[in-house]
């Protein structure tokens, strides 16, 4: 029996290979490359791009092979067996006891991701050698994509959260860079900054977040795992194992998921996402929709017990992140309904989706949500590209469906093609890829109970369809109109809504073949455009299939490569401890849990590489035989699982012995009838959309065209989104001038008073102070209420003026008596 | 007995320098000479220096003879003789609201005095401190603090660039 | 020794430091008062090690007689740059604003 048992261990020791031991290259190949493009780019043949392409061709090729070799590790494992992911860690810094690493972390999730993003970087830069062909930034932009793509394949292998945000913060650099590419136009670096601080301010939730969980997780993680506070596996465990106090746990959370909001647009912060599509087509594919974007969801993915406790996922019927993701879905989709600009209605929809793998995320929905990231990365680059296609080649850099567009599909038959795939699986349609990740969301949504957000799913998906239908009828359908019809544009017509749009185009317009091409109208783009759209609406179509729900287990892949399972592990992180595996459809002549588990140290032994972090021997020693069969054991009496699953305390209670990797989930089982409705759906916003856009743009119909001016409650509504929930204005005018405004008018009213005051003598002091009373209890607080805020925030720029007298001697004095005056205050409080 | 004959001297020294020290300051700021306030600066400095010895910090007292008197009080006579200020006394030294700077010291004065008694109050020094070596301190600097040192040097960089970029005459 | 000597004599030296930075006009005399304040904070830093026997304050120390030296060069290399375009290093003069 031993001797069958240790063959069996042997067996199980986990595979792995050398590009999954070595993911950590991944990042670096892009940002070696960045730096070749900087200081040789503009010396090379073609400008630098060469270098971009060929670093993500390698990137790509490094990640398939570590997605290969990830897949062996998974099915060499018994079925259900927790999967360790391959962690090495090295010093980065230390100072005086803290110390930083860095290193990778590389399980399914990572490695669906560095798949999607190596792939789709690779398109887009293939894309943009056509696409901004004669640019005059044109090296820089490859040196920005590529920058891009290290930061975010960095923050994707990252080990801990330093790292992490290490590369969030290059993307957040990069964004601002590549949407404020043609700088030139005032609306571009103004969206640039818009996203940049929009971000920032998440990015403080970031920081604190960090902050707030390494304090509180430090000590358990070295104690028990050898790992700091910072490391992704640690927070992990740290999060399910019953020990962090709630308060801690639920303000980590909250902090790092206000920076998820920010960076992946969800609702209070979500303005920016529409503004950042000043940024080039190639940009607004790769980061604003397919990739960067979608780093909130994966910070929440990535370190999901922390949200799974910090927000009490499954808990209760309703917690932070499934309200925010629900409300994105629907403001955002309604948000589309009224845009002209092609890019734009994407750019929403595209908030929208990420509304619902927030979603997802936040109802225990994991899998689908990670899923859709994976599907929707590839038709939403499609689209984007797709939206670029047709402004590169047929409507003259513009991006207005209603002015430049229409009638398209006969001159772009490959464009058209691929956008209709595209949409098709964004809407959801069977069997394209859309359908197996979105309805995957919804379902499970309903199925962990949060019932209400299930419908707002229905409902987001109904309006994704009809704007989806809106958008592609006016691109597509009807009669060429401007642009595409042949006519030139004058720039002086473009209201303000579409200006910056249309600059976007003065970089290329510098360019020879551009006139050439306006001159014989639509055409289909080269093949260096065609070809990222044609691979990429394949994926579209096909990708769902590896994780189609309808066709049985054996196309659940995704689910079984991807998920991490629920098991109890040994706290070493090394070995796996072989726990409860409840599936039933566990192969008959799979070795049992109890032959195996007093191996468990020697197949800690033969596993190849264990984690290569210095302080892994802390705890090594402890895993004792005794404690691995009582684990068994554990696991043996949880055998009775509920339909099939797995039934292991991760997630809802504490742990006896070892540590949880990742909480319990459920999974609803597929039906029929419930895809069959949500199909109903979607072909209702369809037909719904397709008759009043044919209503409306074909035959004019007097009943619609014009209705929102002739109806209140209609027109209230279409106002309403046109600005877009006056939530621009909230933060511009309202939030930042009160802020703003009263401590400006305390300083100008300490300069004027104080420090004249006091200069002048008491006599002017006296007059001074008659005069403030006059001036501001009576004029200002009571005209002032009467008269309203406006003239109050005209006074704040004059009211600042003397304060920036420019006198250094003055700064010091202000600043020395502040200090001062702070000082004692303190000082006499605390004696 | 020994010790205590030693603390009496450490305690006279300590006064001599400290009031040595408290006239010069005082004379940097009020004097209305630019070439005396930098040299009351050289007593200032040297009594820092001998202050440091009398707190077992070696080193840096040597530091501080070398860097400061040294280097940095040169770079100050330099620049008083590149602006061409007058050698003689000079009636505008101080701006026209010079007589604020007064509440504002005294007011931090009180504040950190007050904080010092309630803090420290009668606290003593250890009798007889180990006198830190250069090789501890380099220990200090090259081991858990290589990260700030590291930060520093870039200053410094940026500092020379910076100056020869602003000096240069072109 | 008390330690509040050391302390209450760093306090004095940052006092006459900051009035030194208000009151004077002079730019090279304000880099000098702000010298004060500098090496106030380093004696509060060896007095604080002294008391702690730790090294701690000694390396800081260092570190600040170290940027001292960054920011007189820099300070410096101003005033000329000032004086060379104004014939004049007086700071009230160098307000451009209106006020």
């Amino acid at each position: 029996m031993f001797a069958a048992a240790t063959e069996a261990a042997t067996e199980v020791a986990l595979k792995s290979g050398w590009f999954l031991e070595n993911a950590w290259v991944i990042p670096i190949i892009p940002a070696l490359s960045f730096f070749l493009i900087i200081f040789f780019g503009k010396r090379m043949p073609k400008k630098g791009s060469e270098f971009g392409v060929a670093s993500m061709v390698g990137a790509l090729v490094f990640s398939a092979g570590a997605a290969y070799q990830w897949i062996q590790r998974v099915n060499g494992a018994p079925e259900g067996a927790f999967i360790s992911p391959v962690v090495k860690t090295w010093t980065w810094w230390q100072n005086s006891g803290v110390s930083f690493g860095i290193g990778q972390h590389v399980d399914g999730l990572t490695v669906a991701i560095l798949l999607v993003v190596a792939f789709i970087s690779t398109l887009v830069q293939i894309y943009s050698l056509e696409y901004l062909r004669g640019d005059r930034r044109y090296t820089h932009f490859f040196a920005s994509l590529t920058l891009f793509s290290a930061g975010m394949l960095n923050m994707v292998v990252a080990e801990n959260m330093i790292q992490l945000i290490l590369g969030w913060e290059i993307m957040g650099l990069c964004s601002f860079l590549l949407i404020g590419h043609w700088w030139e136009e005032g609306a571009n670096s103004r969206a640039a900054l818009k996203a940049f601080f929009t971000t920032r301010t998440g990015d403080i939730g970031l920081l604190t977040g960090t902050a707030i969980l390494f304090f509180s997780a430090n000590e358990w993680t070295t104690k028990t795992l050898g790992v700091s506070g910072f490391s992704i596996r640690g927070l992990s465990s740290w999060a399910l194992s019953g020990n962090p106090g709630n308060a801690a746990i639920t303000m980590g959370a909250i902090a790092l998921f206000i920076a998820a909001i920010g960076k992946s647009g969800q609702f209070p912060l979500h303005t920016w996402l529409p503004d950042a599509m000043a940024g080039p087509t190639p940009v607004s594919s790769l980061l604003h929709s397919s990739t960067m974007v979608v780093a909130g969801v994966f910070l929440v993915a990535r370190v999901y017990p922390v949200f799974f406790k910090g927000m009490d996922i499954l808990g209760s019927g309703a917690n932070f992140i499934v309200i925010i993701g629900g409300v994105t879905i629907v403001i955002a989709a309604l948000l589309a309904f009224v845009q002209t600009d092609i890019k734009k209605v994407l750019a929403y929809s595209t908030v929208s989706q990420l509304g619902y793998m927030m979603m997802g995320l936040g109802a225990g929905a994991w899998l689908p949500a990670v899923f859709h990231i994976f599907t929707h990365a590839f038709f939403k680059a499609c689209l984007f590209l797709g939206a670029g296609s047709i402004s590169h080649s047929s409507s003259h850099h513009s991006f207005e469906m209603k002015k430049d567009m229409g009638g398209l599909r006969k001159f772009m038959p490959i464009t058209f093609v691929t956008w209709i795939i595209s949409t098709l699986a964004l809407c959801g349609v069977f069997p394209f890829s859309g359908f197996f990740s979105k309805d995957e969301i919804i379902d499970n949504v309903g199925h962990n109970g949060y019932s209400v957000f299930m419908y707002v799913g229905l409902a987001g998906a109904f309006l994704t369809a009809a704007y989806m239908t809106r958008a592609t009828y006016l691109t597509f359908f009807g009669q060429p109109r401007g642009a595409s019809a042949g006519e030139h544009h004058e720039e002086e017509s473009h209201d303000s809504h579409a200006a910056h749009d249309d600059h976007a185009d003065h970089g290329h317009d510098t360019h020879d073949s551009h006139d050439a091409h306006a001159s014989h109208g639509p055409h289909e783009s080269g093949w260096l455009i065609t070809a990222p759209l044609i691979i990429l609406a394949t994926l579209a179509l096909s990708s769902g299939f590896l994780n189609a729900l309808p066709f049985g287990e054996k196309f659940e892949n995704f689910k079984k490569w991807v998920e991490p399972s629920a098991e109890v592990i040994n706290p070493t992180g090394i070995a796996y401890v072989v726990g409860s595996v409840g599936e039933a459809r566990i192969a008959a002549d799979a070795p049992t849990d109890s032959t195996l588990a007093p191996d468990a140290e020697v197949m800690s032994d033969s596993e190849p590489v264990p984690v290569e972090d210095s302080h892994s021997t802390a705890g090594a020693g402890e895993a004792t035989p005794e404690m691995l069969r009582s684990t068994t054991a554990a696991g043996e009496d949880s055998h009775s699982a509920e339909e099939g699953h797995h039934s292991s305390p991760c997630g809802t209670e504490t742990p006896e012995q070892g540590v949880c990797a990742a909480p319990q989930l459920n999974h609803a089982p597929f039906k029929w009838s419930k895809a069959g409705l949500s199909m109903l759906i979607v072909f209702a916003g369809f037909l719904l959309s397709l008759l009043v856009c044919i209503q409306l743009y074909e035959k004019k119909n007097k009943k619609f065209v014009g209705l929102t001016e002739r109806n209140k409650v209609l027109g209230f509504g279409y106002k309403l989104l046109v600005n877009k929930y006056y939530l621009d204005v909230l933060y511009e005018k309202i939030i930042v001038r009160s802020i703003a405004h009263p401590i400006a008018a305390a300083v100008y009213w300490f300069n004027q008073k104080v420090l004249d005051g006091v200069v002048n003598g008491a006599g002017t002091t006296a007059k001074g102070i008659a005069g403030w009373v006059y001036r501001n209890i009576d004029q200002r607080v009571v005209d002032g209420a009467v008269n309203g805020t406006g003239s109050v925030a005209q006074g704040a720029g004059s009211a600042l003026r003397p304060v920036q007298s420019g006198k250094v001697n003055q700064y010091g004095a202000l600043l020395f008596g502040a200090a001062a005056i702070g000082a004692l205050v303190l000082v006499i409080v605390n004696t | 007995m020994f010790a205590s004959d030693v603390l009496v001297a450490q305690n006279i020294g300590f006064a001599i320098i400290a009031t040595i020290m408290v006239v010069g300051a005082l004379r940097v700021v009020t004097t209305s000479n630019v070439v005396h306030a930098a040299l009351w600066l050289v007593v200032v400095l040297a009594g820092a220096a001998a202050q440091y010895v009398l707190l077992a910090a070696e080193f840096v007292a040597i530091t501080q003879v070398l860097v400061y008197i040294g280097a940095v009080m040169v770079l100050f006579l330099f620049g008083t003789m590149l602006t061409r200020a007058r050698i003689g006394a000079e009636s505008d030294l101080n701006n026209k609201n010079w007589f604020f700077g007064i509440p504002v010291a005294l007011a931090l004065f009180v504040a950190m005095a007050m904080a010092l008694d309630s803090g420290f109050g009668s606290q003593k020094m250890p009798a007889d401190p180990a006198v830190a070596t250069t090789q501890e301190i380099s220990d200090q600097i090259f081991g858990p603090y290589l990260l700030p040192f590291w930060a520093l040097s870039f200053v410094l960089l940026a500092a020379v660039v910076g100056a020869i970029v602003l000096a240069r005459r072109d | 020794m008390f330690v509040n000597q050391f302390l209450v004599l760093a306090a004095v030296l940052f006092c006459i430091g900051v009035y030194g930075v208000i009151a004077r006009k002079n730019a090279v005399l304000v880099l000098m008062s702000i010298e004060l304040i500098l090496n106030s904070v380093n004696i509060n830093l060896l007095a604080f090690s002294m008391r702690n026997g730790s090294l701690d304050g000694h390396t800081f120390a260092l570190y600040i007689i170290a940027i001292a030296a960054a920011e007189v060069g820099v300070g410096l290399a101003m005033v000329l740059l000032m004086y060379r375009n104004r014939r004049s290093i007086d700071l009230d003069e160098l307000s451009e604003m209106k006020g």
